[in-house]
């Protein structure tokens, strides 16, 4: 009898582990709809829109998604995950109706039309204790890589640096490591973090702690108590205003991406994200809206 | 009544024979058939219970055996970092991860989860022992996500004062310890309560101190329901996800001290998934089938230390 209960209670615990992988499974094989242009036909919205691609695009889609099946019950919009060259690649096959891009498009993809639906910045915070409140972008390379170790080495404390990175494969981190061009392998982290959330609770936890976290994510949390400060870029402010208007330079922005200029569900779709009804739905998602 | 036999139908056969002897055998028939139903049903729960986890392996393999064919499973051990992103891949940082922090776990809470059970069941006063019981239950009872959050923002900062940075091993090992508990203390009640009585007055009439009692012939006769309580309290050592995730710092490094952040399997999936495509994605359910391996282990050798 011991044995079975042994084994009933290794499938109960096997159950549960896989509950939680698949809980983060992103995607489920393409189930791109069987008539992606169904959408066009008849002059009344209805019928289903495919998009996919980045993760990071993603949840704000799939927020503007049902506001927009909210408006028009007969429409089916379903978004799934799997990077931003997924949305490209799917966009180009037909395999979905619109893509999802977390970045401007390059050149050599100018064979696609790209609407941004929102903006978003990335910058250094620290804790609200910390009295270093500016860094060169040298000095963040240096932190980042493990040359300065010190806060007194940048005119704070005579404290050692906690380094807090993002997870590999986040996008957040391939921009910041893109813009500052560091290369993964140098970086020399104490902490690596999932979300932004887990960023801002990290540092706000930490006097000794320096991160990069979503802009949007971190005005909101100042907002809300969180003792954690955000560092100006490059003499710029980092805030909602900079990245809205351009300036602030570690920036960019979410892209709907379409092979042809869009038609039919896809085309009011878009419209829907062109306007500036969305920008609640953006900010709610800490993103920051486009001036338009 | 659908699954009566027919030759046990005598009240057709004899009808008012024997009124008495009839609605015995009536009895009897009802007895057996809510007995065939329930036998049906336990067949069918079992046959779920094992059908899902037999698929769920399946599913592991048939997602992690391209990569493997591929690269092979040594390169999960010695390649010389895990990056995905630059196709190298060892994993063997988070396996030795999951097992520091599920060893130091269980360290830790054994022996307290034991001795609360003891203490509750041999040494507390009825009305304490029965408040201490519901308190550990609500422990029991507290999200994995809650213990990571206290973790965050009280456990690790505290940690942090004493040794940088905070986020470590140590962080983890406390909040597991303290998830696992009440696993623990509950399962080692339930199976001192089964302890024969018989037992408890046999030691009495040899007039055994209440010590050797407990430690002579109480643990002994309740070793299997402990050790299941062990295993699982291990099992959801390993598997715990979201609190780890939060406190342990997630750096891949095989630990060099309690104060070193690292990465154990469950998190190194639950923070790449989400983002993960292609090889990347593959390789993380490599990580999902080791994990599996490692809890077979425990699981067998829970098997044989109870079995001998």
């Amino acid at each position: 009898m011991n044995r079975r209960t042994y084994l009933s209670a290794f499938l109960g615990f096997s159950v549960s582990l896989a509950l939680h992988a698949c809980g983060a499974k992103p995607d489920a094989a393409s189930s791109a709809s069987d008539d992606p242009n169904q959408g066009t036909v008849g002059d009344g919205l209805q019928g289903k829109l495919v998009i996919t691609g980045s993760s990071t695009v993603a949840p704000l889609v799939g927020e503007l998604a049902k506001a927009f099946e909210a408006d028009h019950p007969e429409v089916r919009i379903d978004v799934q995950t799997g990077g931003s060259s997924r949305g490209m690649a799917d966009a180009r096959q037909g395999l979905a109706d619109i893509g999802m891009v977390s970045r401007a498009l390059k050149v050599e993809e100018a064979d696609l039309y790209a609407f941004a639906i929102a903006r978003d910045g990335i910058s250094i915070i620290l804790h609200q204790d910390n009295p270093v409140n500016t860094l060169s972008p040298e000095q963040i390379v240096e932190i980042y890589t493990g040359t300065i170790t010190n806060w007194s080495e940048v005119g704070g404390n005579d404290a050692p640096i906690t380094v807090v990175n993002k997870a590999d494969g986040r996008s957040t981190l391939e921009l910041f490591l893109g813009f500052f061009e560091l290369d993964p392998n140098n970086i020399n982290a104490q902490v690596i973090i999932g979300d932004n959330e887990q960023g801002i609770k990290t540092v706000a936890g930490n006097p000794d702690a320096i991160g990069y976290v979503s802009i949007g994510a971190a005005e909101f949390s100042i907002g809300a108590g969180e003792s954690i400060q955000l560092l100006p870029m490059d003499g710029i402010e980092a805030s909602t205003e900079t990245v809205q208007d351009g300036s602030f330079p570690l920036s960019r922005d979410l892209n709907l991406v379409t092979t042809g200029l869009p038609a039919g569900l896809a085309q009011s779709f878009i419209d829907f994200t062109q306007s500036s009804d969305i920008n609640d739905v953006v900010k709610a998602q800490n993103f920051v809206p486009i001036d338009r | 009544m659908l699954l009566k036999p027919k030759t046990s139908s005598p009240s057709t056969v004899n009808p008012g024979l024997h009124h008495g002897l009839n609605h015995s055998l009536d009895i009897y028939q009802k007895r057996r058939s809510i007995d065939r139903i329930l036998q049906v049903g336990l067949w069918l729960c079992a046959g779920i219970a094992g059908t899902i986890s037999l698929f769920i392996v399946i599913f592991l393999l048939q997602e992690s055996l391209p990569i493997l064919h591929r690269l092979g499973l040594n390169r999960f051990f010695t390649d010389d970092a895990w990056l995905p992103s630059q196709q190298r891949y060892n994993l063997m940082p988070m396996m030795v991860g999951s097992l520091l922090a599920m060893a130091g776990a269980m360290a830790i809470a054994t022996p307290i989860g034991l001795l609360s059970a003891i203490f509750c069941q041999y040494y507390a006063p009825g009305a304490i022992a029965q408040a201490y019981r519901r308190l550990i239950e609500l422990l029991a009872g507290i999200p994995s996500v809650v213990y990571g959050f206290w973790g965050l923002v009280v456990l690790v900062p505290l940690i942090g004062q004493i040794h940088p940075p905070g986020p470590s091993l140590l962080a983890g090992i406390l909040i597991l310890a303290l998830m696992i508990v009440p696993t623990i203390a509950l399962t080692a009640d339930a199976s001192l309560t089964k302890v024969s009585t018989s037992y408890l007055q046999g030691a009495q009439s040899l007039s055994l101190s209440r010590w050797t009692t407990i430690t002579q012939i109480v643990l002994p006769a309740a070793k299997p329901g402990i050790f299941t309580g062990l295993m699982l309290a291990s099992g959801r050592a390993i598997g715990e996800t979201m609190a780890i995730l939060m406190v342990c710092g997630n750096v891949v490094q095989i630990p060099d001290s309690l104060f070193a952040p690292m990465r154990t399997l469950t998190a190194n999936i639950a923070l790449e998934m989400a983002y993960a495509t292609g090889d990347h994605r593959a390789v993380l359910f490599v990580s999902g089938l080791m994990l599996m391996g490692v809890v077979s282990v425990v699981v067998w050798g829970t098997g044989v230390v109870v079995d001998g």
